[in-house]
């Protein structure tokens, strides 16, 4: 092989995503404490999440309904029969020194999730989806605010026993663009069956990668390297990035890539080993006897299908085909979880290019400033469809249907009592605006005289002085109509 | 006026019902037999005397308020260390628990209490009911009622010897592997490892999930059945119970063994097997013939690997099971500079030997590479020995053998010897593989006087009929439960315990 073939060797990246997910049930895993944030440390604990001697679990049925949707909404198949493994190792957060988690005989196995990227659709293999309960939380104190170093550590056991899924993709993925469009497909569809609030930036939605390079037109794998800690889509992208081109530049420089587990530093904008492959440990896996095998009935599983919801690749196509919206436009709503606010909205007789539009842009800016989650957005379609219809009738203008919109979702008042309330109703009265206009050229007769000699723009300064005059109410249609009507038309 | 002490859970049940005689009174009888004889048979990690006569005041009151009890309101009970109760010391016989008080109760315990069954203290027991002896105890040894030099068996046996002794007419234990019957046949007592799943394990501190049943301890068939029945029963807190009834478990005691059929397994004879207790065990089962029973002989082909099966599974469950204890959250913790440190220097202070063996053994079969040729074979023998019961319940009703292949060995005799302490559980295995029902009945005495246990065992669910077996046996041996011999604890006095006479 000379060196001009080697130079010309080119590498394709083989990725492979592993998502947890963290569920929102009412209570955990294997016991009945409440999954809610923010109560002090271990307070939502019990005999069995603190893995005091004697406990035992039992399976919350909730989670293995989540599951299954989510399986469902993937394609996959669902076992008549899984099983809950012992993952054995010791942590400090872990209270059994062994994590209850599917193994070798997972719920959900064999999906797909169609991906678009550049204009063109990917179909990605889903592995598997199975259950597993999470850890607690170790705090460390002292300087460091690292375990080594530390003073002294504390864990916090109300996270133990949350119910986790894990969905393992095939390595299908070739790009940090497809990585993330999959993970932000992920995160709709789990967002639409509502089993999750799926936070990256809070690790309720957490994404490990598997990344190896090999030569174009290669089909065996080169060494793959696991990356963690990307807490944002960004982030992930730009970790995938970045250990595409440090792959790249070891195997063109002759060097081998270690099989490992790397840590992304998203200041730094690197990855670093956290743990090499020999450090890897034997989990020693095998069926928790605590447990019995889940076994749903096939009754069940329909009924959960029948059940499902209308999910995020059929929403975009449905706006786009059904309302004619831009598929861009209907992508956004869809991944914010906002189809459910447009669809009431055109129910309730908006436009739906007009509802769309104030979603995205309005209340969309609304929710950012306000640090809302979009599917949480406290608005119903019905309010956003009267805001438009107050727009339409020349009621409010543009302008003064933010503000009013502003307020529907900082308050639980519909846009039309919060224009009764402030008197924001656009002054729409052609006699009443008449007069003002009047006066209004009688007090600016020069700008009025370069209208009048043809100078068009001139006119603004004169809607503006009536709007001044009115507080903003005057319907700036009529406005500029009238004095139109008397400064070009025929008013010589 | 018979002693109170000798007397079956059933007549101070039914003295107690009728206003004879008060269960402060019941209590404090075994209290003070308790006082009189422990120092010799050390049955008790920790009395609970305060909270027994408690107890039964309040039942007392109750039951002169008219309140309805049941049967065995009142009735005294040693509960091995193994189960929990809320805020009282539970040690499990290990020094990592040794100031462990769980927060909560469990579901046997619960039941107990319901029936106003009166505990009375927390029963010795072998390390996370790891042996054969109660010589595992990190705390002291129990010494076996029949002979002071002798074991009780274990890992139940200070639940056997307490109830052998007349200490309380009732005890509960747990059987993993015989763990029960074996100790039950060492101290001439009556023991029952119920179907696996039948009694909650919510509250049992795991030795090995997939085996571990509790069980009654008393001096007779129905005292077993009715203390069964006490805490039997579909609990949702374990995945594993059964969501079925045992059924009347006394309703078809008196039955008799009229056109059932006793199974004797072809493969518990032969090497190891003493001849005192093949003798009494021949004997039994001729009896059994005579009383109307139609003996068949069965064979169980696989039984001869239940052993080795067993010390894989059991050791596997173990290894993961007794992973929390590590000095974080509660029990014994030894500092270290680091928390890795913290936890290896706490287990290898608060772990004894044999449980340290176990986990070992565990940890190793169960590691990758290892895996299929130990555990995962080991399952698969543990299912010919399934489909080998149920071939044999397909010829019969019961099988019969011997509970253990010896009577009561010398304390220290096998210590040092773990094979030949697992050998101890080479008839029991099986029927704890196979999930069935299974118990020991006192049938007699072997030539150095020591008591002979008779195992019974019936398919799932099938207590109602084993426990009709060992009635009607029991009553045509009429076995006489007082420990006599040279070495043996004096038997309680008509007069009270004041009489005993201390060496």
């Amino acid at each position: 092989m000379t060196a001009t073939t080697e130079q010309a060797t080119r590498y394709e990246a083989v990725i492979g995503l592993e998502v947890h997910v963290e569920l929102n049930t009412a209570t955990k895993m294997f016991c009945g404490c409440a999954t809610d944030f923010g109560g002090e440390p271990n307070t939502r604990t019990c005999p069995v999440c603190l893995g005091q001697p004697g406990s035992l679990p039992v399976v919350n049925r909730k989670a293995i309904e989540s599951a299954i949707r989510l399986g469902l909404a993937l394609g996959c198949e669902i076992a008549p029969s899984s099983q809950f493994h012992r993952k054995n190792y010791f942590y400090p957060d872990m209270p059994k020194n062994y994590q209850i988690s599917q193994y070798d005989v997972p719920i959900c196995l064999h999906g797909h999730l169609d991906i678009d990227v550049d204009g063109e659709t990917r179909r990605i293999g889903i592995t598997r989806v199975h259950m597993e309960e999470d850890t607690g939380k170790t705090v460390h104190i002292g300087t460091s605010g690292r375990i080594h170093g530390a003073d002294y550590s504390l864990v916090d056991y109300n996270r133990a026993g949350i119910p986790l899924l894990e969905i393992v993709s095939e390595p299908d993925l070739r790009s940090a663009a497809e990585a993330r469009a999959y993970l932000a497909e992920l995160r709709a569809i789990v967002l639409a069956l509502g089993i999750s609030d799926a936070k990256l930036e809070e690790g309720s939605m957490r994404c490990d990668a598997n990344i190896s390079l090999r030569p174009v037109g290669h089909t065996v794998f080169g060494t793959r390297v696991e990356v963690k800690n990307m807490n944002s889509l960004r982030s992930l992208g730009r970790a995938i990035d970045y250990e595409i081109a440090r792959q790249t530049e070891l195997l063109a420089s002759g060097q081998p890539v270690q099989q490992e587990t790397r840590h992304w530093d998203e200041d730094a904008g690197t990855t670093s080993t956290l743990r090499a492959k020999e450090e890897v440990f034997d989990y020693r896996y095998f069926p928790d006897p605590d447990l019995v095998a889940v076994e749903p009935d096939r009754a069940w599983i329909d009924a959960l299908r029948a059940g499902l919801p209308e999910l995020p690749a059929a929403a975009r196509a449905r706006l786009a085909d059904a309302h004619g919206l831009p598929r861009e436009v209907a992508a956004l709503v869809v991944s914010s979880g906002l189809t459910g606010v447009l669809d009431a909205a055109i129910d309730a007789g908006a436009a739906p290019a007009e509802a769309a539009k104030w979603l995205t842009n309005e209340v969309l800016g609304w929710c950012t400033a306000h640090d809302v989650e979009p599917s949480a957005v406290p608005l119903r379609g019905a309010e956003l469809a009267e805001l438009l219809a107050l727009v339409g009738d020349g009621t409010l203008s543009t302008k003064l249907a933010r503000q009013v919109l502003e307020e529907v979702l900082d308050s639980d008042k519909t846009p039309r009592q919060v224009v009764a309330e402030r008197g924001l109703e656009q002054i729409s009265d052609s006699d009443e605006l008449a007069a003002l206009v009047d006066t209004v050229i009688a007090e600016n007769a020069d700008a009025a005289q370069r209208v009048r000699d043809g100078n068009t723009k001139a006119i603004g300064a004169l809607v503006g002085a009536v709007m001044r005059a009115t507080g903003g109410k005057a319907n700036p249609q009529l406005v500029n109509q009238l004095l139109s009507e008397r400064l070009i038309d025929g008013g010589a | 006026m018979a002693a109170l002490v000798t007397q079956t859970a059933v007549e101070l049940g039914r003295r107690l019902a009728a206003g004879e005689v008060s269960a402060v009174e019941v209590v404090r009888a075994h209290l003070d037999r308790i006082t009189a004889t422990d120092d010799r048979v050390r049955a008790f990690l920790r009395r609970l005397d305060d909270a027994a006569l408690a107890h039964a005041a309040d039942i007392d009151r109750r039951r002169a308020a008219g309140e309805p009890l049941g049967p065995l309101a009142g009735v005294p009970l040693a509960l091995k260390d193994v189960l929990t109760v809320k805020g009282v010391p539970t040690t499990c016989g290990s020094r990592i628990l040794a100031d462990y008080r769980p927060p909560y109760d469990a579901t046997v315990v619960e039941r107990l209490r319901a029936a106003d069954v009166v505990v009375v203290g927390k029963a010795n027991m072998d390390e996370f009911a790891m042996g054969s002896s109660t010589e595992n105890s990190a705390f002291f040894p129990t010494a076996n009622p029949w002979d002071l030099e002798r074991v009780p068996g274990g890992s139940s046996g200070g639940s056997a010897a307490a109830v052998a002794a007349f200490q309380a007419p009732l005890a509960i234990g747990t059987d993993t592997g015989g763990s029960i019957r074996q100790p039950a046949a060492f101290c001439g007592v009556v023991g029952v490892k119920p179907t696996y799943g039948a009694v909650s394990r919510y509250g049992l501190i795991a030795f090995a999930s997939s085996l571990d049943q509790a069980g009654p301890f008393a001096r007779t068939v129905t005292d077993a059945a009715l203390l069964l029945q006490a805490i039997a029963g579909h609990d949702p807190r374990d995945s594993t119970s059964i969501p079925r009834s045992l059924g009347d478990l006394t309703a078809d005691l008196e039955r008799g063994v009229d056109n059932l059929r006793v199974g004797v397994v072809r493969e518990f004879s032969g090497e190891g097997l003493e001849p005192g207790v093949q003798a009494r065990t021949t004997e039994a089962i001729e009896r059994l013939e005579k009383l109307g029973a139609t003996i068949v002989e069965v064979s169980l082909p696989h039984a001869s690997y239940g052993l080795p099966a067993y010390y894989l599974i059991a050791p596997s469950e173990a290894s993961s099971n007794l992973s929390r204890y590590d000095g974080v959250r509660y029990g014994l913790r030894v500092d270290g500079d680091t928390a890795e440190e913290m936890m290896a220097l706490t287990r290898a202070a608060g772990f004894g030997p044999e449980v340290k063996r176990r986990i070992m053994i565990g940890t190793y079969a169960l590691s990758a590479g290892y895996y299929d040729a130990y555990y995962a074979q080991a399952q698969r023998v543990r299912t010919l020995i399934i489909r080998d019961f149920q071939s044999a319940f397909e010829q019969c009703d019961v099988l019969a053998g011997p509970a253990t292949p010896t009577t009561a060995f010398r304390l220290g005799d096998k210590v040092d010897d773990p094979l030949a302490m697992y050998l101890n559980d080479v008839y029991a295995v099986p029927a704890s593989l196979a999930g069935v029902p299974a118990m020991s009945l006192p049938v007699g005495l072997d030539d150095a006087g020591l008591p002979v246990g008779l195992q019974l065992m019936a398919p799932l669910l099938g207590e109602a009929t084993m426990l009709r077996v060992a009635r009607a046996l029991e009553a045509d041996i009429a076995f006489d439960p007082t420990p006599r011999g040279e070495r043996a604890l004096p038997a309680p006095s008509v007069a009270g315990p004041t009489e005993v006479p201390t060496p």
